[in-house]
């Protein structure tokens, strides 16, 4: 099970949380002018990287809040977590 | 050639080599990525079907040892749309004759498969997807829960449970297979029929010339190709950024479980889309159980052991005959799911690279009728008709495959 840092509470446990795939995509700005293409990229793909991954949870059983945090997806380990809208930590190394 | 089926007790040794182990050629008509078995499965029907023997499939690993060697084998075709009846339909009809085709023994047990429904909501869609298999000619029975009780004794149907059994979809042609067997099996007659295995053999780069591939770069040095396609399942989107485009596929863990070896009380295949559990009862005994996926992207073949509880707390209730058993062993693989739950296959934006991909939870009962459609499409270089529908560009036509209910959740 992940530990994870909640950046409000502090680490938990895994099921305390919900998954919330890639982070920051953010809703088109013009959507009337999006492309068909546009519109399948915003809404199906995302990345899927081998590697750090910056990544939303959601705290659902606990202060129900989303943030950000890096993870490695080869080993799980986790980088800075971070609050939303504020300044994406650099990628770790 | 006849296949002598055997029981539990005549389960014979482990084979010798079966397959040769060559260096890599300076070049092929076709490198097939990934030696699971869709790989190993196209490489075969590419010189079987077509004559095309000069092949090579390339393993980061070993043979098999990738989501191959790791799925609980389930085996049906009663799935809820027409695109999705016509391929795994026609990889079960080639499970039917595919021992006797390859020369090689694979266990394949027609011992059917039970999909139970436990709400109200739950019982309406399983009996859609039973009306829609109706109309689609895939063999398809729905049981009230005393014939679920009557063809698996061992599965507790009162209605003072959290989750009871209102129902289920049965296909008796569904079932099981060896896994290893089947890779094994399609390994041996590839390579008898001259196509290059090379284990230990890792694509870094998959080089593109004027929108043209033209070979991969591996740790076994360059190697040309007139023609590459890509089966490598969770890593289909580390290869497809090689070369240059996207997909949109999540790579996640999903896990299975297996007891240790137990009297036989289990001889179909029961499957329980809303509680997250299946299971079977292998040849040898060890009930073999599996789950949902865990929730986040990973390479890591590894995930919580919360979905393994929660799983057998599942398991526990339909089946409190379980409760005495002892968890031996357990294991995940990483599969590759796309947004509607079904494969990405085909042609992709460069020329002569190919796309097979998106089996995600359930792609082992396809290995024949994706190999063999895959095939087909590499050799004329477009879309076998099975193949069409599950283009990359279906997401921007929208015109989604969505099997959320049959294959997200299991198999
Ligand atoms: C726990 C579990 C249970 C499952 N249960 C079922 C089930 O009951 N029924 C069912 O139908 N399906 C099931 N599945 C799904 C099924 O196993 C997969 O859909 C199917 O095996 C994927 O195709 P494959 O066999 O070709 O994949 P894999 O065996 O994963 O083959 C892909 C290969 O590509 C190789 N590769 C990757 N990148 C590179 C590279 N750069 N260079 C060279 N080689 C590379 C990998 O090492 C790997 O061997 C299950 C999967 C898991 C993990
Ligand atoms: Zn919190």
């Amino acid at each position: 099970m992940l530990l994870i840092n909640c950046p409000w509470c502090g680490p938990r446990d895994e099921t305390e949380f919900h998954y919330g795939s890639e982070a920051h995509i953010g809703y088109p700005e013009k959507p009337e002018d999006l492309t068909d293409k546009q519109w399948a990229e915003y809404i199906f793909y995302r990345n899927n990287p081998k590697g750090w991954f910056a990544e939303r949870w959601v705290h659902n059983v606990g202060c129900r809040r989303w943030f950000n945090i890096w993870r490695n997806t080869v080993n799980h380990e986790f980088g800075p977590s971070y609050k939303p809208f504020t300044k994406q930590p650099s990628r770790p190394q | 050639m006849t296949i002598k089926r055997r029981h539990t007790e005549e389960l014979p040794e482990h084979p010798d080599f079966l397959w040769k182990n060559p260096s890599p050629k300076k070049s092929y008509d076709v490198i097939v990525i990934g030696a699971g078995g869709h790989g190993l499965a196209t490489a075969y029907y590419l010189a079987k079907n077509f004559g095309i023997t000069n092949v090579a499939v390339l393993e980061k690993g070993y043979l098999a040892g990738g989501n191959m060697g790791r799925n609980t084998t389930i085996i049906r075709s009663n799935y809820l749309w027409d695109e999705s009846a016509g391929i795994y339909e026609k990889s079960l009809q080639l499970w039917e004759g595919l021992e006797e085709e390859v020369g090689y023994e694979m266990f394949f047990d027609q011992r059917g498969v039970m999909t139970l429904a436990h709400s109200v909501s739950d019982l309406r869609s399983k009996q859609r997807n039973f009306y829609a298999n109706a109309v689609n000619d895939i063999d398809s029975q729905w049981l009230t829960p005393e014939e679920v009780k009557k063809i698996a004794p061992i599965v507790n149907i009162s209605p003072d449970v959290r989750y009871p059994v209102l129902g289920a979809t049965y296909q008796a042609r569904g079932g099981i297979a060896k896994h290893d067997w089947v890779a094994w099996g399609y390994a041996k007659a590839a390579s008898d029929l001259g196509v290059d295995l090379i284990q230990g053999c890792e694509v870094k780069k998959v080089k593109v010339e004027n929108g043209k591939v033209v070979g991969v770069d591996t740790n076994q040095g360059f190697i040309s190709a007139n023609k590459v396609a890509m089966a490598a399942a969770g890593h289909t989107s580390v290869l497809s950024e090689m070369a240059g485009f996207r997909v949109p596929l999540q790579s996640r863990p999903l896990q299975a479980l297996v007891s240790e070896l137990l009297e036989h009380v289990l001889d179909t295949v029961i499957m329980s889309g809303a509680v997250h559990v299946y299971v079977s009862q292998a040849h040898k005994g060890e009930l073999v159980m599996g789950a949902g996926t865990d929730a986040y992207n990973s390479y890591a073949q590894r995930g919580g052991f919360h979905v393994i509880e929660h799983q057998l707390a599942s398991a526990l209730e339909l089946f409190p005959i379980f409760s005495r058993a002892h968890l031996l062993r357990t294991w995940g693989g990483i599969v590759d799911i796309a947004p509607d739950a079904s494969p990405i296959l085909g042609l992709t934006p460069v020329e002569h690279l190919y796309i097979n991909s998106g089996w995600g939870t359930g792609g082992f009962k396809a290995t024949p009728g994706s190999g063999w459609a895959f095939a087909d499409t590499i050799a004329h270089n477009r879309p076998h008709d099975l193949v069409k529908p599950y283009s990359l560009n279906r997401f921007v036509t929208g015109h989604l495959i969505d099997e959320h209910g049959a294959a997200g959740v299991a198999h």
